[in-house]
């Protein structure tokens, strides 16, 4: 089985080597591995890959599921182009 | 520039929907946001016929059910302002949103928000999991039975739940030969009255089993599963090879927490609901003051339950409002029954432990 092969995250392109790899390396959190590999930080922002991660995490931690903490969720939900912000700021002046 | 609104009702599918006539029949006035081009969320690619009672729709199919409830709530346009094609892209303190629509990025302020976002679909880390020829269960429907077209001349489905029961179904109508049904638990899933009409029609159904790898060069070819132990560990030598140009994987859903989760809404995850769900009253309200949650968002169940959900949140909603409905009392008690009713017996299990654990109550 090649690790490379299976996908994790579809948005930013990360592998499952890839995730093991940091994992074995001591980065044990999403936020870890989020800030390492960008997984999650895509147009899907986490819709696919974080419950993949999550349970990956707990299988190699040995925890239940709900022990694996998600990341933070900041604003905007999708991408939103700066000019159509720009814009809506405009007419806040 | 600040549009104030009354109620916002993020989501429009069925949760939303019924939020929205309950609150428009109080009184309330009420904009609905919906991300997709059209209303009616996932109910309008079902063409199966719902179970239940008749309150929630029975015997009905699930495009034609959309139809009603949107009819319902064009009947109701003195109250209800419609926006689709809409995306909620934040959630903030003070009820204030920002929406983006077809390029244009806008702000919104409303007295109360319902939070009806519904879920998403989960996916599978097998080999060779991004070839072409992959869909989840969801797109197999948007395909099939919005735009009338197959994913594929033959196909292995992933998962036994209803969606996977009855998508495998639908395939067969639609002349997709179901090569095979893998399930990674001991037991189907769904509704033995679904299995049973795949196992009459001579799919093979295989529990205790999952995929391992897809193969092909530029697209899906074959497929290989391997059963499992009970351990969930994959059995060597198990493997087997089924000639496919599709898989099609329908392993449960997860809800859209994150608008709630950005507003640092109290939450939980419960395996049982499907993932992170919002900590609530018995009134549906999150730790953020009026703001409400219906449906999917709460917790992974059939369309019928948001359809309850929806109803009762509206009027909730709508009396924290200050605009009761007329008959407030009698409709609250006949929806909390009703929920009730969908939850009861074993399928309604799963919802009834989540449930306690999201409550923090002890249960066996």
């Amino acid at each position: 089985m090649s690790k490379k092969d299976i996908i994790i995250c579809r948005c930013e392109d990360i592998n499952l080597q890839e995730l093991h790899d940091l994992m074995n390396q001591g980065f044990t959190s999403i936020e870890d591995l989020k800030r390492q590999l960008r997984v999650g930080m895509g147009p899907c922002q986490g819709a696919t890959c974080l419950p993949i991660i999550q349970r990956e995490l707990a299988i190699f931690l040995k925890k239940p599921i709900e022990e694996i903490p998600l990341p933070t969720v900041r604003p905007l939900t999708l991408g939103v182009p700066l000019k159509a912000i720009a814009r809506g700021a405009k007419d806040d002046l | 520039m600040m549009t104030e609104k009354e109620l916002i009702i993020i989501g429009g599918g069925p949760a939303g929907l019924c939020a929205a006539n309950s609150a428009a029949e109080s009184g309330v006035k009420v904009l609905i946001l919906e991300r997709s081009p059209r209303l009616g969320g996932q109910l309008i690619k079902q063409t199966h016929k719902f179970f239940g009672s008749e309150k929630t729709y029975a015997k009905t199919r699930g495009f034609d059910i959309a139809k009603l409830l949107i009819d319902d709530v064009l009947n109701l346009s003195d109250n209800i302002e419609i926006l689709c094609d809409a995306t909620v892209v934040g959630l903030y303190p003070n009820h204030e949103i920002t929406v983006y629509q077809k390029g244009i990025y806008q702000k919104y302020k409303a007295k109360s928000i319902i939070v009806a976002t519904g879920a998403s679909e989960k996916f599978l880390a097998f080999e060779n999991n991004d070839l072409p020829g992959i869909y989840g269960a969801g797109a197999v429907q948007t395909l099939m039975n919005l735009y009338g077209v197959i994913p594929g001349q033959s196909i292995v489905m992933v998962g036994s739940g209803n969606i996977g029961l009855i998508v495998s179904y639908q395939l067969i109508q639609a002349g997709v030969k179901v090569k095979a049904l893998v399930e990674a638990a001991p037991k189907i899933g769904g509704y033995l009255v679904h299995a049973s009409k795949l196992r009459r029609l001579g799919v093979p159904i295989y529990t205790s089993t999952t995929i391992k790898r897809a193969i092909g060069k530029e697209s899906v070819e074959q497929v290989e599963t391997i059963s499992l132990n009970e351990k969930w560990e994959m059995v060597p030598g198990t493997e087997q090879i089924i000639d496919v140009d599709a898989i099609c994987i329908s392993v449960g859903l997860s809800p859209l927490h994150q608008l709630l989760s950005m507003a640092n809404v109290e939450m939980k995850y419960v395996n049982e609901l499907g993932g992170m769900v919002p900590i609530v009253t018995e009134e549906h309200e999150t730790s953020y003051k009026n703001l409400f949650v219906a449906g999917d968002v709460i917790g992974i169940e059939e369309a019928s339950s948001a359809i309850i959900e929806g109803y009762l949140v509206g009027l909730i909603a709508s009396k924290r409002l200050g605009k009761s409905h007329p008959n407030y009392e009698t409709l609250i008690q006949a929806y909390h029954d009703q929920l009730t009713n969908l939850r009861s017996g074993p399928f309604g299990a799963k919802t009834r432990i989540g449930l306690a654990k999201l409550r923090g109550e002890n249960h066996a």
